[in-house]
């Protein structure tokens, strides 16, 4: 790399870009649906869909030992809901900067407003989907109190930095190495696995069941279940009994702080690479 | 326009790193991890400074791939400079492309809000204006019809109706007035007109000459990524048309001496074309003295001459063919020239054939058929195939 004296754009008059955060992530779940006859309901039947099928082949066909734990269908559901909100914000922040080329390469503005507006798009689908959950615990008659809410949501918060931290990470990256796409494909897999949504941790021995819990997925998944649904989950406090049980919580917050450095750093350069 | 500085551009220059083999996957790139990288910098734009006073209209001028629009690019903060810094005073907006984010399975209402907020206007902004964007645009009728159902002219209206919304102290516009139909460009020219009444800064990067000369304050002429001057709308536009010129010629240039014949008897060594100061040049001016300037080889023959010249515009068409007829020309004159005191000549391209003969003009000495070129630019437009001077009388 040949050196060269660190250039400097100053703007006197800063602009609110929080309107085209909206716009975007109302344009991409408008767009997402259109043209299909059940629209934004398919955002519903997809989670159901793969709960259906686990929960056939799990706690019908294969009994896993612990699948006869008290609400297993919402817990599994639950689960399930999480997960595909963490899958699906990561995927397609990865591509956002690639798919939205054409828009970097011919304005400026901070290039964060893409995977902000990516979240928060699939934010919305998350939230729906937790309708679905609300209905699934009325029909089990689970009424969590409203403090256990309060924990919820500041799960989903820690959900999200966690997803956007890891998004700043593969939306710069894809952008020079399309191997991503297939690099995190694999570690989504393994990740699915390693999380216990399909089964109890219960069964897990007890060696694996440390690594497993320190994973901010599984902690997120564990402590909403034992939040509103079942006190009998495993959360990474019962597992680990050290001050490393406080490394999942850290893992976002760390995640969010240095992928924000790191895309804020190659953001400058989308416009050529991309 | 006061003296304040609105953006300021000081030793800006961007190279472009073109590798030559691109590697976009992990495994191409360890696999080349030792191997020499081969690439090569395309120097975009090179130390280029100015200062844009605000309040003034600053146009940016120069050939295709000269830099100009990696220049607005880097003025947009699309493109961060590699060397050198810019410094922009207010808001900005860029026109650099219109309808930037256009959807077209959205319809024209969805996408004036989505667009809008591309160029950072607030959704109350754009509720509070929204007629005004259509009836500018004159789309009153189609509202909530799908974007893909407009015709290309419809959509740039639109475009460009969102974008004149943008309240910034600075406009960048490149290159967006050559569309729309003419109605709908002279209320563009209008808008441009009232944003330069109103005290904006606006930098236009054209290629028109036309509009240079009728908007702008002063203009950066570029050629091959270098700033070539900084000066008035008037030699920005000559020195422009110059530029054009001398690569018409070097396009002309190429063609080959295989044209030319006779019994070398005496023979043509140079030919120029002198300009009003008498100064050698191959771009010339309608209306200004033109001399042609030929030198024979040197030779002991002396026979009486007669120099023929034929010139043609660039489509071939025959302008003008004066000869020597009468004049006292032999083989032992060295130079010879012939002159112009009114170029006749409109702005084209042309060739001439310079050829010489015996005195009663039966046998060919020398011929090169059309082996030279020029360049004429005029200095207002000329309608016809020859600049007359005449003058005009009238009884009061």
């Amino acid at each position: 790399m040949p050196r060269f004296t660190p250039p400097k754009i100053e703007m006197s008059a800063k602009r609110n870009y929080w309107s085209m955060v909206r716009e975007l992530a109302i344009t991409d779940f408008k767009l997402k649906y259109q043209g299909s006859i059940f629209g934004y309901l398919w955002s519903l039947m997809k989670p159901l869909a793969i709960f259906g099928v686990l929960y056939l082949v799990f706690s019908v066909f294969v009994r896993i030992p612990g699948s006869n734990i008290r609400h297993y269908p919402v817990y599994l559901l639950l689960g399930i809901v999480l997960w595909n909100y963490f899958a699906e914000s990561t995927n397609n922040a990865m591509r956002s900067i690639v798919d939205k080329g054409d828009l970097i390469r011919k304005v400026y503005f901070p290039r964060i407003v893409i995977l902000l507006s990516n979240s928060i798009s699939a934010l919305i689908t998350l939230v729906l989907n937790l309708l679905i959950i609300v209905v699934f615990m009325a029909i089990a008659q689970i009424f969590p109190s409203p403090l256990e809410v309060l924990g919820f949501l500041g799960l989903i918060v820690e959900l999200y930095l966690l997803s956007l931290g890891i998004s700043f990470f593969l939306g710069a990256l894809y952008v020079k190495f399309r191997d991503f796409a297939y690099i995190w494909e694999v570690a989504l897999q393994l990740l699915f696995y390693a999380s216990a949504i399909i089964f109890p941790l219960s069964i897990v021995p007890h060696r694996y069941l440390q690594i497993l819990t320190l994973s901010p997925v599984t902690q997120i998944i564990q402590d909403a279940r034992k939040l509103i649904i079942s006190p009998a989950s495993i959360t990474t406090f019962d597992a680990v009994h050290s001050p490393l049980h406080f490394v999942p919580y850290l893992i976002p917050i760390v995640l969010t702080v240095v992928g924000y450095l790191y895309f804020e750093k190659a953001a400058s350069k989308f416009a050529e690479d991309v | 326009m006061s003296e304040k500085i609105a953006i300021s551009v000081k030793d800006v220059s961007k190279a472009f790193r073109l590798p030559h083999e691109r590697y976009t996957s992990l495994k191409q790139n360890a696999m080349h991890l030792f191997a020499k990288r081969s690439y090569s910098d395309f120097r975009a734009v090179e130390t280029v400074s100015f200062d844009v006073k605000q309040g003034e209209f600053f146009g940016i001028v120069g050939r295709n791939g000269c830099g100009k629009s990696t220049l607005l690019k880097m003025l947009a903060g699309i493109y961060v400079p590699s060397k050198g810094s810019i410094h922009v005073h207010g808001s900005l907006s860029p026109f650099i492309e219109l309808g930037v984010g256009f959807n077209p399975e959205l319809t024209a209402r969805e996408n004036v809000f989505l667009n809008g907020a591309i160029l950072g206007l607030h959704r109350k902004e754009i509720e509070s204006r929204f007629d005004e964007i259509i009836g500018f645009a004159e789309l009153e009728e189609f509202v909530d019809q799908k974007l893909k159902n407009f015709s290309s002219g419809m959509q740039v209206r639109l475009a460009f109706s969102i974008a004149i919304q943008a309240q910034s102290e600075i406009l960048l516009v490149d290159e967006v007035l050559a569309v729309g139909d003419s109605s709908f460009q002279k209320k563009c020219f209008d808008v441009f007109r009232r944003l330069k009444k109103e005290g904006r800064t606006i930098v236009f990067v054209t290629h028109d000459m036309a509009n240079v000369q009728e908007f702008c304050d002063r203009v950066l002429v570029m050629n091959n990524g270098k700033q070539l001057a900084i000066t008035g709308p008037d030699q920005a536009s000559d020195l422009y048309q110059r530029l054009n010129a001398e690569n018409e010629l070097k396009e002309m240039d190429q063609l080959d001496e295989r044209n030319r014949w006779g019994t070398n008897e005496v023979a043509i060594g140079s030919v120029e074309f002198l300009d009003g100061k008498h100064q050698p040049s191959r771009v010339l001016k309608t209306g200004q003295p033109m001399t042609v300037r030929i030198q024979l080889e040197p030779t002991t023959a002396k026979l009486p001459l007669l120099v023929g010249l034929a010139f043609y515009q660039a489509d071939g068409t025959h302008v003008a063919g004066p000869n020597s007829d009468g004049q006292a020309i032999t083989t032992q004159s060295q130079t010879i020239e012939f002159t112009l005191d009114r170029l006749p000549f409109v702005e084209d391209t042309y060739y001439a054939t310079v050829a010489l003969f015996n005195k009663s003009g039966d046998i060919t000495y020398d011929y090169i058929d059309k082996g030279f070129s020029f360049v004429v630019s005029g200095t207002k437009r000329s309608f016809g195939n020859m600049a007359v001077f005449g003058e005009w009388r009238s009884n009061k």
